[in-house]
C-alpha cells in the first residue's frame, strides 16, 4: 500500500472512527503505531499505514503490539497501539505494568468493544481495564468526537505522563460521520533518560510507584470534574435526567430530546461532582451505559440514586428503540405503539467460506475422518463449525487450540477413548498464540494432531500481512517464516511434519487418517493462500454436464458456495432405501476452477466451462 | 427525529452494499447534509446478511434507523428484501432487485428459500418496485455494474436532485477511464428507467 497524500487541513470528510482515529494519530505527530489486526479495530492501522512520516506495523499479538509502542513512549516519542476488546486481554500483563512505570512521550490504546457481537467470540466492557489498570478513560460517540478525542488523549498523556484508553465500539469504529480534519504538528521526542527506579519494575522500585498511581488517581478524577468533555446540557423535562457514554448519549439524545443529560467523554475516573449535579435538577437519574453496570455501580457506592441496568439490558447494543420503552415504563407511561410490520421469516444467511476458499477441502475431509474430536481456533476457518461440514468441536480465544486439545487428549474419558483429538488453527493464530501451546503439547507428550492451515494471511479480517508471507504492513517484501521449520524447532519430529496441498482430497485424507493413528504430535500444514489476496490465482472454472449429473450430492458437501441446486428427487435403493437426490450446476462466473468439487463426483460429471455465448467479447474492456 | 431522511441499503456481502451506501452519503453531503452510515456486515466475510443504513438531515445522532422509520428500502436481493421489511415506516417504499442469491444453507436443503419474496412484501401491504437489476447490469457487459443499477433505481426517490447523485458515482469511476464512466451512466439511467417502467406497470 503505497502512502497516500493526507486531506489538507481543515476538509470535511465522511470517516468512520476508525478513520478518524488515524488521522488524529498522523495530526498529534506519532511516531510509532502498532497493532494486530482484530474486527472492529482493523481499519485504524490499516490507514495509519498509509500516512507518511510514521512507523506502522503489524505485530504478531496484541501484547506485542502494546510492547512495542511502550517502548517508543520510553524513548520520548508520541505512540499508538490499537486492539479489538479480546486483544486487551493478551496484552493485559504488559498493561498491568505499564500503568506503574507511565510514559514519557504520550501513548494512546484504543480498544474496540465488539457490542452485540458482529464477529467475536464474547462480549466484554473494556472500561473495566480502565478501574482494573488506574488509567484515564475517554469514551467518543461519532467520529468527530472520536478525531478530537485522540488529540486530546495524548494532551492528557504527556501531561500526566500517563498512558489513556481510548474506548470506542462497534458503533464508533465503524459508523461513518463527518469530520473536520486539522494540521499534523511535529512532535519532537525527548529521548529516553535513564531512570531504572521508575523503568524497572522489580518489587523494590514498583512498591514505590504504587502510592504514586493512586495519587494520580486522584488528580485525574479532579480533571474529569472540570474537563470540557464532560457537561451538562439541561433541558425542559426534569422527570429523567440522563448520564450517558460513548454512543449510548447519541441514543439518549435521539429519544429524549428535551431531558437534561450529563455526557461523559471522559468517563474514568467519574466525575461523582458533576453526577451529583445532574441529579440535584431531576427526579430520577438513569444511567445508560453500554455494556456492563460500571458508571451506575461506582455512583451508587457514592450514594447516588440512579438506575441503570435494573430497567437497561445487560447485552447488546443500545437504540433508541430499546430505550424509550425502557423509559416509558419507568415512568408508568403507555409504551410506544408496537412496529407496524412484523418481520417475514426469512431462513438464516450465515456468513460462509469463499468460492474455492483452500480451508473447504480440509473441512470436507475432516467431515468424512470418522471418531475425531475436533478443537478450533480464531478465524475464517472457524466457519468449519457450520453446515455442510460440523467439524469444529470447540473455539475458545487466539491460540487456544493448541492447549484446549492437548487437555482433551489428556482429559479424554472412556466414552472418548477411542476418539482421536485433532486441533486446528490458521498461520496467523498460530503465530499469534499457538506456538507456545504447541510446544507444551511436545514437551507433554501429547498425542494430537494439528492441522496447521497456511493461507498467508489473516484471512477473517481481511487479508492483512503477517510474517507467514512475507510481506509488511505497506505490502513490501519481510522475511517470511518456514512453518515445517518452526514446528521442528519446537520438537514437532522431522518425520510427523507434513505439508500438503489442500486441493488435493486423496493426498489430504490419507495424510490425516495416518497421522491421527500414530500417538504423538503430528503437524500437517496445508499450503494454499486465500482466495482475496494477490497471491491467489485463478483458474479456468468448471460446469457440471447436466445428463451426467446423477444427483449424488457429494460436491455440495464440499460447501463452495458457486454450486447450486438445480432441481431434486428421489430414488429407492436396490435396498428398498430412499435416497434424496440433488442436481447442481456450477455458478461459472464465480468459479475460479480450484477443483476441490471435481474429486468427490464419481460420474466425472464436473468438467471446464467452455463458453458458448458472446457475453466474454461484450464484457471486453470492462473492468469495474 | 422525523425530519431525518433513512436509508437502508440491503444485501449479501460482496454485492457492493456498503459502496452504494457509501455514495449515497456522499451525495447527502454535496447537498449540505448532516449524515451517518453504518452497517451490520456477516462478520468480515462474504456470503452474509449486509444491512447498511444511511441518516442524513439537518443534525443526525443516532446512526442506526429504528425498525418501523426507514423512508426507502434499497434490496440487491430479493430475499433480504423481504428479511428487512419491518425496518419501513408506514407508506415507505422499497426498490428491489428481483435476482436470487441462494445461500449453501438453502442448496443443503436444511432452509427453503421463499418461493415469491415479492408476493409477500405485496402481501404485508408495503409499496414495492421490482426490477431485474443482475440482468440489466449483465446486458451492460458486466455484472458488477449492478452496484450502480441500483443507485439509479433510488435516484427518483430522495430529496434532492438525481444528477447529484449520479455526480457522486461518476466521481469514483473518473480514474479508471473515460469508458467505465460511460458504463456507469448507461447503468445508472438503466436503473432510473427500470423503476419508473416498473411503476408505471404497477399503476
Amino acid at each position: 500500500m503505497a502512502a497516500v497524500m493526507p486531506a489538507p487541513a481543515a476538509s470535511r470528510l465522511l470517516l468512520s472512527g476508525n478513520e478518524a482515529v488515524a488521522r488524529a494519530v498522523w495530526e498529534a505527530g506519532v511516531k510509532v503505531a502498532a497493532a494486530y489486526p482484530g474486527t472492529p479495530s482493523t481499519e485504524m492501522l490499516e490507514v495509519i499505514s498509509t500516512y507518511p512520516d510514521l512507523y506502522a506495523e503489524w505485530s504478531v499479538n496484541e501484547k506485542v503490539s502494546l510492547e512495542v509502542a511502550i517502548g517508543a513512549a520510553y524513548a520520548g516519542s508520541r505512540s499508538f497501539c490499537c486492539m479489538k476488546h479480546v486483544g486487551m486481554n493478551v496484552a493485559s500483563d504488559a498493561l498491568m505494568t505499564l500503568t506503574l512505570t507511565g510514559v514519557i512521550g504520550g501513548l494512546v490504546i484504543a480498544i474496540a468493544d465488539d457490542v452485540g457481537l458482529s464477529s467475536s467470540q464474547n462480549e466484554q466492557d473494556s472500561r473495566y481495564w480502565g478501574r482494573f489498570a488506574h488509567l484515564p478513560v475517554f469514551e467518543p460517540a461519532d467520529s468527530q468526537e472520536a478525531h478530537a478525542m485522540t488529540l486530546q488523549a495524548y494532551e492528557l498523556s504527556e501531561q500526566f505522563q500517563v498512558p489513556v484508553i481510548l474506548r470506542m465500539t462497534t458503533r464508533i469504529n465503524h459508523v461513518k460521520s463527518l469530520v473536520t480534519t486539522g494540521e499534523r504538528v511535529a512532535h519532537a521526542g525527548a529521548g529516553f533518560k535513564k531512570e531504572p527506579g521508575r523503568f524497572v519494575m522489580v518489587p523494590g522500585n514498583a512498591c514505590k510507584r504504587i502510592p504514586l498511581m493512586f495519587k494520580r488517581d486522584g488528580e485525574l478524577r479532579a480533571l474529569a470534574e472540570t474537563s470540557p468533555l464532560n457537561f451538562i446540557e439541561h433541558g425542559s423535562d426534569r422527570r429523567v435526567g440522563f448520564i450517558a457514554s460513548g454512543p449510548a448519549y447519541m441514543h439518549v439524545k435521539e429519544s429524549f430530546p428535551n431531558a437534561p443529560v450529563l455526557k461523559l467523554g471522559f468517563s474514568c475516573p467519574v466525575p461523582f461532582e458533576k453526577c451529583r449535579e445532574l441529579a440535584a435538577l431531576v427526579d430520577q437519574v438513569v444511567v445508560v451505559e453500554e455494556v456492563e453496570p460500571l458508571i451506575v455501580t461506582e455512583l451508587k457506592a457514592q450514594g447516588l440514586k440512579v438506575l441503570g441496568k435494573e430497567i437497561l439490558p445487560l447485552q447488546g447494543e443500545l437504540s433508541p428503540n430499546v430505550l424509550k420503552p425502557a423509559i416509558a415504563r419507568l415512568l408508568g407511561e403507555p409504551l410506544p405503539a408496537p412496529q407496524a410490520v412484523v418481520p417475514l421469516q426469512v431462513f438464516p444467511r450465515p456468513p460462509t467460506m469463499c468460492v474455492a476458499c483452500p480451508h473447504l477441502g480440509v473441512y470436507y475431509t475432516l467431515s468424512q475422518v470418522r471418531n475425531l474430536n475436533i478443537s478450533g481456533d480464531i478465524g475464517c476457518y472457524t466457519l468449519g463449525a457450520g453446515h455442510p461440514w460440523n467439524a469444529l468441536d470447540t473455539c475458545v480465544s487466539m491460540g487456544a487450540s493448541m492447549g484446549v486439545a492437548l487437555g482433551m487428549d489428556k482429559g479424554r474419558g472412556e466414552a472418548d477413548k477411542d476418539k482421536r483429538v485433532v486441533a486446528v488453527i490458521g498461520d496467523s493464530t498460530f503465530l499469534h498464540m499457538g506456538m507456545q501451546g504447541l510446544l507444551d503439547m511436545v514437551y507433554n507428550k501429547g498425542n494430537v494432531t494439528v492441522l496447521l492451515l497456511d493461507n498467508r494471511a489473516v484471512g477473517m479480517t481481511g487479508g492483512q500481512d503477517n510474517p507467514g508471507n512475507g510481506r509488511d504492513i505497506h505490502g513490501d517484501e519481510a522475511p517470511r517464516v518456514d512453518f515445517a521449520k518452526l514446528v521442528s524447532a519446537l520438537g514437532v519430529k522431522e518425520e510427523r511434519i507434513h505439508k500438503v496441498n489442500p486441493y488435493e482430497l486423496p493426498v489430504l485424507f490419507k495424510t490425516i487418517r495416518e497421522e491421527v493413528k500414530v500417538p504423538e504430535v503430528s503437524v500437517i500444514i496445508t499450503d494454499q493462500p486465500c482466495v482475496l489476496i494477490k497471491d491467489y490465482h485463478k483458474l479456468k472454472p468448471f460446469e457440471v454436464i447436466d445428463d451426467r449429473c446423477t444427483g449424488c450430492g457429494n460436491c455440495i458437501d464440499v460447501g463452495c458456495p458457486a454450486i447450486h441446486v438445480t432441481r431434486r428427487g428421489k430414488e429407492v435403493k436396490a435396498s428398498g432405501k430412499e435416497v434424496d437426490l440433488a442436481f447442481v450446476r456450477i455458478e461459472s462466473s464465480v468459479c475460479t476452477g480450484c477443483g476441490l468439487c471435481v474429486q468427490p463426483c464419481a460420474p466425472k460429471a464436473i468438467v471446464h466451462y467452455a463458453p458458448v455465448s458472446p457475453i466474454k467479447l461484450v464484457s471486453k474492456g470492462c473492468g469495474a | 427525529m422525523s425530519e431525518n431522511t433513512n436509508i437502508l441499503v440491503v444485501g449479501i456481502g460482496g454485492q457492493g452494499v456498503m459502496t452504494a451506501t457509501e455514495i449515497l452519503a456522499e451525495a447527502a453531503i454535496a447537498m449540505g447534509h448532516d449524515a451517518k452510515k453504518t452497517e451490520v456486515a456477516g462478520m468480515a466475510q462474504r456470503g452474509g446478511v449486509v444491512s447498511s443504513h444511511l441518516r442524513f438531515g439537518q443534525r443526525v445522532l443516532s446512526p442506526q434507523i429504528t425498525p418501523g422509520t426507514a423512508d426507502v428500502l434499497l434490496g440487491f436481493e430479493s430475499a433480504e428484501a423481504m428479511r428487512w421489511q419491518h425496518m419501513l415506516r408506514p407508506g415507505g417504499i422499497t426498490l428491489m432487485n428481483t435476482a436470487r442469491l441462494v445461500p449453501p444453507v438453502v442448496e443443503l436443503g436444511l432452509f427453503d428459500y421463499p418461493d415469491d419474496p415479492l408476493g409477500e412484501i405485496r402481501k404485508s401491504g408495503n409499496k414495492v418496485v421490482a426490477f431485474d437489476a443482475t440482468s440489466i447490469a449483465q446486458q451492460l457487459g458486466d455484472i458488477r455494474l449492478g452496484n450502480t443499477v441500483m443507485l439509479g433505481a433510488i435516484a427518483d426517490h430522495l430529496p434532492f436532485p438525481a444528477e447529484t447523485l449520479l455526480d457522486c458515482v461518476l466521481k469514483r469511476f473518473q480514474r479508471k477511464g473515460e469508458k467505465l464512466v460511460e458504463l456507469n451512466r448507461q447503468a445508472f439511467a438503466a436503473g432510473r428507467a427500470a423503476v419508473g417502467t416498473a411503476e408505471a406497470v404497477a399503476a
